[in-house]
């Protein structure tokens, strides 16, 4: 039992003049689990589809192990969908569900493969219930079973996990990780949840209305962003708009609001003309007023805490920092409270946490204020 | 406190009764209305069937008995006729299926994104409805008729011998049938196509069922409601039809329709029309039943 690699070159869908894939061009290695990471509407389905061939791309070819199968129908492919929906056959059985790749190959043995496939996804005592008889988390393995039963070279999950509550969620998670481990298949997992993504996928691929932002492995894009979208939808960034004055010994010295923040010359996209600074609010702790900063630490501020929102494991500050904007910072509560609203703080973190980006332009999610309240604070400056 | 429990518990009695009070008011004017047109004609239709001619009186006098011997003489003497019935409209509901399944299909399905296309469409499939069934039967013995274009093509052509003629056959009579109860198939079976969730035919792709099978073990067996409904609603009418094989047909042709309004209001053998009926709607029944499980739609219906 083993996958094969997915390569997609070029690929385009257009519905009108409305391009919902733009020039997408990824390989995934066989045995991998990619996942697929974006917000809603921005072409993940779309994508799937595509590779399924149940939508023929308006340009570009897709192979699987190497063969072009851009021109085969769905039903000639080596791939398998567990569709956002489920689409499980209302008229069937459990067992016949996940029968029904089997039967239609007229491979031998249907019946026992099809109830090791439920025993994989432990529904085997259900496989005489119709769908219509089982929950969502249920139906959810049914569609599992059914897909993995085929063994595909490929197999596409779309967002399968949306419809369960939290903690079905994260059990499933762990299955689903745990089945891949054990079959060896290669995945293509969809999701707009970037923790489902981070902690399950080895390589993760952020996409952004059509394209692919970024790909990697989860730690180094959270680690190492390349641009603000992939900043913000992969947890939550402070982008300080600033400009590049020097460099020196692989540091980039860069002038935000009159503070000289520094950056590592290897973690920059661009290392002159504007730039936008960014750190992770983890990375930043907060300091008194006129505490010192730790040796070669960048400080910044003095600024006035607005908000503080105790979150159990740590407490979110935001703080607003004359000139740049709102930062958010995450303390881990070992000290209890250290500051409260209107307080005065500076804010301190290592320079080789920061990275620097070029601002796209692109629109963000909405999650990373700073990204706003530096936007504004550049175009007040002179 | 205990008055209270019992006071509260008081109306809520007098409350449930009021409301199966209302709900017997409501379906008081049904059940009048099935007992009047219903019951009681289904009742007096059975006494009738088991009542004896007076020997040497007038035609068409009858008195109560206990006739069984009614039935066995109706099947007798009239088993071709039975014969022809249920073929006729059992060629006439596969016909039937067979034009208004891809009909409704196209309506329900492929023109699903284009709601105007399709709010066209089933307005046509419903406009023979516009004018009376007899009208329309009669429009059909014109275009069958020996001088009409019709015939001359299919003779041109070579379809058809150059002494053949269509009316007066039981290919016009089946002709007739399909046309006129095509609407009680088409639209059941649109309607279930409509509901069709075209996921599922994709999730049918996506494991290997090429378009064919798709059909088959998808499409098919979802639309099953459709189809038994479509075809009970052509055949049970369609068995008892006499107006098409009075208008398209000839002597050779015709059904236990035709008998039983000869029988009624020709001969006025009240009895053996009586019978007959029973008959029919019994055969019909049984059908029906038999179909319904074999299809294994009963929860569907
Ligand atoms: N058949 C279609 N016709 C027109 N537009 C479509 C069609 N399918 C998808 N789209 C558009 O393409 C975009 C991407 O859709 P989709 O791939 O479903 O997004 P996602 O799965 O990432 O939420 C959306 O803006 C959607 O409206
Ligand atoms: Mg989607």
């Amino acid at each position: 039992m083993s996958g094969r690699d997915l390569e997609l070159v070029s690929v385009t869908k257009r519905f009108g003049d409305f391009t919902a894939v733009d020039d997408l061009s990824l390989t995934m290695p066989s045995g991998s689990f990619f996942a697929l990471l974006g917000p809603s509407g921005c072409g993940k389905t779309t994508m799937l589809r595509i590779i399924a061939g149940l939508e023929s791309p308006s340009a570009g070819r897709v192979f699987i192990g190497g063969e072009d199968i851009t021109a085969t129908r769905a039903h000639q492919r080596p791939v398998n969908t567990v569709f956002q929906s489920y689409a499980l056959f209302p008229h069937l059985d459990v067992i016949e569900n996940v029968a029904f790749g089997l039967r239609r190959r007229r491979e031998k043995h249907v019946v026992e493969r099809a109830m090791a496939a439920l025993d994989l996804v432990e529904l085997r005592h259900l496989a005489g219930r119709k769908p219509a008889q089982l929950s969502g988390g249920q139906q959810q393995r049914v569609a599992l079973a059914r897909a993995l039963v085929n063994n595909p070279a490929v197999l596409l999950l779309d967002e399968p996990l949306g419809a369960l509550d939290l903690k079905l969620r994260r059990q499933m998670q762990v299955e689903l990780k745990r089945i891949q481990d054990e079959v060896g298949l290669t995945f293509v997992h969809v999701t707009h949840d970037q923790e489902e993504a981070m902690t399950m996928a080895d390589t993760v691929a952020v996409m952004n209305a059509g394209r692919i932002e970024q790909m990697g492995a989860p730690q180094e894009l959270y680690d190492l962003p390349r641009t603000p979208f992939v900043a913000n939808f992969l947890g939550r960034s402070n982008l300080l708009a600033g400009t590049v004055t020097d460099e020196h010994g692989g540091l980039l010295g860069v002038d935000v609001a009159g503070t000289r923040v520094q950056v590592p010359a290897d973690r920059a996209v661009a290392r002159s003309g504007a730039v936008l600074v960014g750190v992770r609010p983890e990375k930043v702790i907060l300091l008194g007023a006129d505490d010192p900063a730790p040796p070669g630490a960048t400080a910044l501020g003095p600024g006035t805490v607005a908000d503080v929102s105790f979150a159990g494991v740590s407490t979110e500050y935001l703080v607003d920092v004359p000139g740049a904007g709102r930062m958010s910072v995450f303390a881990q509560n070992l000290t209890g409270v250290s500051a409260t609203p209107g307080g005065t703080v500076r804010l301190a973190w290592s320079p080789q946490h920061a990275f620097a980006l070029v601002d796209d332009g692109a629109p963000d999610d909405g999650t990373g204020e700073a990204v706003e309240a530096a936007e504004l604070s550049e175009a007040a400056a002179p | 406190m205990t008055a209270a429990l019992v006071v509260g518990h008081g109306t809520e009695v007098a409350g449930a009764r009021r409301r199966s009070r209302t709900a017997w008011l409501l379906l008081a004017p049904g059940l009048l209305y099935l007992f009047v047109f219903f019951v009681a004609p289904v009742a007096v239709l059975l006494l009738t069937s088991l009542f004896e001619r007076v020997p040497g009186g007038p035609v068409g006098a009858t008195r109560p008995a206990f006739a069984v011997s009614n039935y066995v003489d109706a099947v007798v003497t009239y088993a071709p006729q039975f014969g022809r019935s249920f073929l006729y409209a059992f060629i006439a509901t596969v016909l039937a299926l067979a034009i208004g399944y891809p009909l409704a299909y196209v309506i329900g399905v492929r023109c699903r994104t284009r709601p105007l296309l399709q709010g066209v469409l089933l307005v046509l499939v419903i406009a023979p409805f516009f004018t009376s069934f007899i009208l329309r039967t009669i429009a059909w013995k014109q275009i069958l008729a020996d001088d009409s274009v019709v015939v001359s093509v299919l003779k041109t052509v070579s379809l058809l011998p150059d002494d053949a003629r269509l009316t007066a056959t039981p290919v016009a009579v089946v002709a007739g049938l399909t046309y006129n109860f095509l609407p009680f198939m088409t639209l059941p079976v649109y309607a279930s196509l409509e509901r069709l969730d075209l996921r599922l035919v994709e999730a049918g792709g996506d494991l290997y069922a090429t378009p064919i099978s798709t059909f088959r073990h998808v499409t098919l067996p979802l639309t099953m409601p459709g189809i038994v409904s479509g075809s009970l609603l052509t055949f049970i009418p369609a068995a008892g039809d006499y107006v098409n094989s009075a208008l398209l047909g000839n002597a050779g042709t015709s059904m236990v329709g035709n008998v039983i309004d000869s029988r009624f209001f020709r001969v006025v053998d009240y009895p053996t029309a009586a019978a007959l009926s029973v008959i029919l709607m019994a055969a019909v029944l049984l059908l029906v039943a038999w179909y319904v499980r074999r299809s294994g739609t009963e929860d569907l219906l």
